[in-house]
């Protein structure tokens, strides 16, 4: 398949691990990706703070970036992230609409129909759950709000974890609850945004898992954040991430945790505890 | 479970007594700086909203039709609205027919007068109130006080909030920000005949309530209650409760004053089946509520001999013509989506400012207020803040018995308080520069290399603190330092590496619109 990737603004700008596992897993899985330089954002942040005329240009810009797909010039369209790619599919159209640009919202639409989360494309349009992973380590996998209740991605995230060898995977308790971010939220209203953060980093420490996936850089960063800011010592790692680790290749953790100067983290499978030095897409992307 | 931290909290909750039940006290985020340093309301608040809603949960999963009585609930809300004038007139010549008397209020004023009025005539100066939030909504109990005139409410919940002086923090719960530590210490300070060995046992508790209220029953001349449906095609008002404290103000009195709100409508009596399941389900938990009250008119020589219907418009006209805002009408004040929302777990029902609190609150109260409407653009409306007040999580609306898309109404909510403010703000300001930024691909791989530049404050590839408002940020949590390479950067060097994906990713990117891209 011939795939676009929407890397998202917060994935391209602050966590190019992300899109880069995106890319990586893809290819490994016999796909060809496709990155059009036009893209920036989706407006998500902009809609959801209430700026729907400020929306407006980064909808069309989305929009303009990924045109090609309405002529079949990709199959499809991979945002690694469940808040972007549920704004495509359900604000772009909706914005354009009431600023009354129809076309706009018509393209929109249609491209919508054409953007897939990660674990839906894996799973609904390349039908695989086993994409030959191996991720040594206990993890425990936060449901993104917006994967949840917008996307309804239910336990695709989680049946592409449980295939990982080598992964243990740990209930999250009261996984369903936000972990607070929202956006700009967490800035408007940050006492109430702490202490959602604060009742979400509890519950994951209690799992003792060594890492917190989710599918969405926007949470994992309001998580992550709190992880290492209460000295926790555990990880975040993207779903892509997870997905793109290999044993030839396998996953170095990037993202904030007190220890991520170390080369790599000590496996939760002892007998493989000297993993080969970081070569993964994060790694790279960070060098 | 009690959880009780020290003594308990008898000062009202809040402070001090709202003028405007709708719009009080400070904007949301500042209200919650205070609610959320109180301890024990968020303990509190935690056990009860937690508790309900597995209770919730467990009874709907028990339905394999729920999502049709969703769907079917959310219909009939939808066609009652879209011809909301004819079936209020309808409503009206049935209670008239049925010896009823029909009431319009366009405000909380006008409603106040009436029902005044109405007790005045009966030469009353006590009457004994159903929970009702549509009179909480109009201040009634407090116009009547001014007025000379007694009101008693009856529900237990509702007793300890007017014993205590509190405002209602919750829909259904309106004492929910009480445990029962604190319910023990307000009846033996603030009820009269109260028994010397009151304790903190629920029990106890209620039959102290029960002794309380039983003489008031019996005495007084009028009720006043407010009305979860009322049915077009009959005329049938309709209360759902759980103590039997309604049934007996809906009985015993000569007169019955009824406050509705307008939506608070059904086309067709047919139309409770559907909301008899819908309602208890997702308010109390229960799969049946114990008491519902239904009554038609006056009925000869059995319960109130006079009624009176109040209809109350209070803004509820205005949110109607809001094509999207409008579907806060729907609302059967279940508190589903207050029960299973995580920002009003933290922050209370207070921080709200208005009698209604939670995810409906937050879209329901700006429009009732007229909140970025031409007559109302005060920069500082504290209703204004209410639409913030989310992280858009969407359990609010996945709760909600008939279907409100609270999120997708927040948003359009936000949208009317931004395009409403008179003046020019900052944020407006980087917002605009932001939109210029995000709406091309060059301009926005420029802005993620000069990101980079940050990394010259982060300590082991962390920031754990930024001034004002990044602190409000790094207050509790560490910002990663942005990373050496944009994504951008590392796909140029990717496809570079000369596999075959340089050639298709590379010309495809890099020539469509002719962006280029910064990839270097």
């Amino acid at each position: 398949m011939r795939i676009a990737l929407f890397a998202t603004c917060l994935g391209e700008a602050m966590f190019p691990q992300a899109p880069a596992a995106t890319v990586r897993l893809l290819e490994r899985l016999g796909h060809e990706v496709v990155f059009p330089q036009a893209q920036a954002c989706c407006g998500q942040m902009h809609v959801n703070t209430g700026y729907y005329r400020q929306a407006l240009p980064v909808i069309r810009n989305h929009v303009a970036a990924f045109e090609p797909a309405l002529e079949g010039e990709w199959d499809a369209i991979v945002g690694p992230s469940g808040s972007c790619v549920g704004s495509v599919r359900h604000q772009q159209a909706m914005v354009a609409d009431r600023e009354g640009e129809r076309q706009l919202a018509r393209d929109a639409g249609l491209l919508a129909e054409r953007t897939y989360e990660l674990s839906e494309l894996l799973v609904d349009v390349l039908g695989v759950t086993d994409v030959g992973a191996w991720f040594p380590h206990s993890v425990t996998y936060h449901p993104t709000c917006h994967s949840l209740r917008m996307l309804r991605v239910g336990d695709r995230p989680t049946r592409l974890l449980r295939a990982v060898e080598g992964l243990e995977l740990i209930d999250l308790p009261e996984a369903e609850q936000c972990c607070g971010f929202g956006g700009t939220f967490s800035l408007k209203n940050a006492e109430t945004a702490q202490a959602m953060v604060t009742e979400k980093i509890r519950n994951v420490s209690t799992t003792r898992a060594q890492v917190l996936v989710s599918g969405d850089y926007s949470c994992l960063m309001n998580m992550a954040g709190t992880l290492s800011k209460q000295a926790t010592g555990v990880h975040a790692a993207h779903l892509a991430e997870v997905l793109a680790s290999t044993r030839d290749e396998p996953w170095s953790p990037t993202v904030l945790p007190r220890d991520r100067r170390a080369t790599a983290m000590p496996s939760c499978e002892t007998a493989t505890a000297a993993a080969p030095a970081p070569s993964g897409p994060a790694a790279e992307a960070r060098s | 479970m009690t959880t009780f931290l020290g003594m308990p909290r008898l000062a009202p909750q809040p402070a001090h007594p709202p003028q405007d039940p709708l719009r009080w006290g400070e904007a949301f985020p500042e209200a919650a700086h205070e609610t959320l340093h109180n301890a024990q309301m968020r303990a509190n608040l935690r056990f009860a909203t937690h508790t309900i809603r597995d209770k919730r949960r467990s009874v709907v999963s028990e339905l394999p039709d729920w999502e049709d009585l969703r769907e079917a609930g959310s219909a009939i809300k939808h066609e009652t609205m879209s011809r909301l004038p004819e079936l209020l007139v309808q409503l009206e010549e049935m209670v008239t027919a049925r010896g009823g008397v029909v009431h319009w209020a366009r405000d909380g004023a006008e409603a106040n007068r009436i029902v005044t009025e109405l007790v005045k005539a009966e030469g009353a100066d006590e009457v004994v109130k159903v929970k009702s939030m549509a009179t909480q909504e109009i201040g009634l109990n407090e116009h009547l006080a001014e007025e000379g005139v007694a009101a008693l409410e009856t529900d237990l919940a509702e007793l300890i909030v007017q014993l205590a002086g509190d405002m209602p923090s919750h829909i259904l719960v309106p004492a929910i920000h009480r445990n029962r530590e604190e319910i023990r210490a307000i009846f033996a300070e603030h009820m009269e005949d109260v028994p010397q060995d009151l304790t903190s046992e629920p029990r106890v508790l209620a039959m102290a309530a029960r002794a309380h209220l039983r003489r008031k029953f019996l005495s007084a001349g009028v009720a006043i209650s407010g009305a979860n449906l009322a049915v077009a095609e009959t005329g049938t008002v309709s209360v759902f409760e759980s103590e039997g404290n309604g049934r007996m103000c809906l009985t015993l009195p000569r007169t019955l004053i009824t406050v509705m709100g307008i939506e608070k409508l059904v086309p067709a009596f047919r139309d409770l089946e559907v909301f008899t399941q819908l309602l208890p389900r997702s308010s109390t938990g229960e799969r049946m509520n114990p008491y519902t009250t239904m009554w038609t008119g006056i009925t000869p020589g059995d319960g109130p001999q006079t009624f009176h219907l109040v209809l109350l418009d209070n803004g509820r006209t205005k949110a109607l013509a809001d094509e999207v805002g409008r579907q806060a009408l729907h609302c059967i004040r279940c508190s589903a989506c207050l029960n299973v929302c995580p920002v009003y777990e933290h922050a209370g029902g207070h921080a709200y400012g208005s009698v209604y609190p939670g995810p409906i609150g937050a879209i329901l109260t700006p429009q009732l207020t007229g909140m970025g409407t031409a007559e109302r653009t005060d920069p500082h409306d504290p209703t204004a803040s209410l639409p913030f007040a989310s992280s858009l999580c969407g359990a609010c609306f996945e709760a909600c018995p008939v279907k409100i898309d609270i999120p997708t109404a927040l948003v359009h909510l936000r949208n009317r308080a931004v395009e409403s403010r008179s003046r020019p703000t900052a944020e407006e300001a980087g917002m605009r520069a932001a939109s210029a930024v995000m709406s091309s691909g060059s301009r926005f791989a420029r802005a993620a290399r000069a990101a980079g530049l940050a990394r010259v404050i982060a300590r082991e590839e962390r920031i754990g603190s930024l001034p004002y408002p990044g602190s409000l940020w790094t207050g509790v949590r560490d910002v990663p330092a942005p990373p050496r390479q944009s994504f951008r950067q590392w796909w140029a060097a990717h496809i570079g590496d000369g596999d075959q994906h340089a050639e298709s990713g590379g010309s495809h990117g890099g020539a469509h619109r002719g962006e280029q891209g910064g990839a270097g």
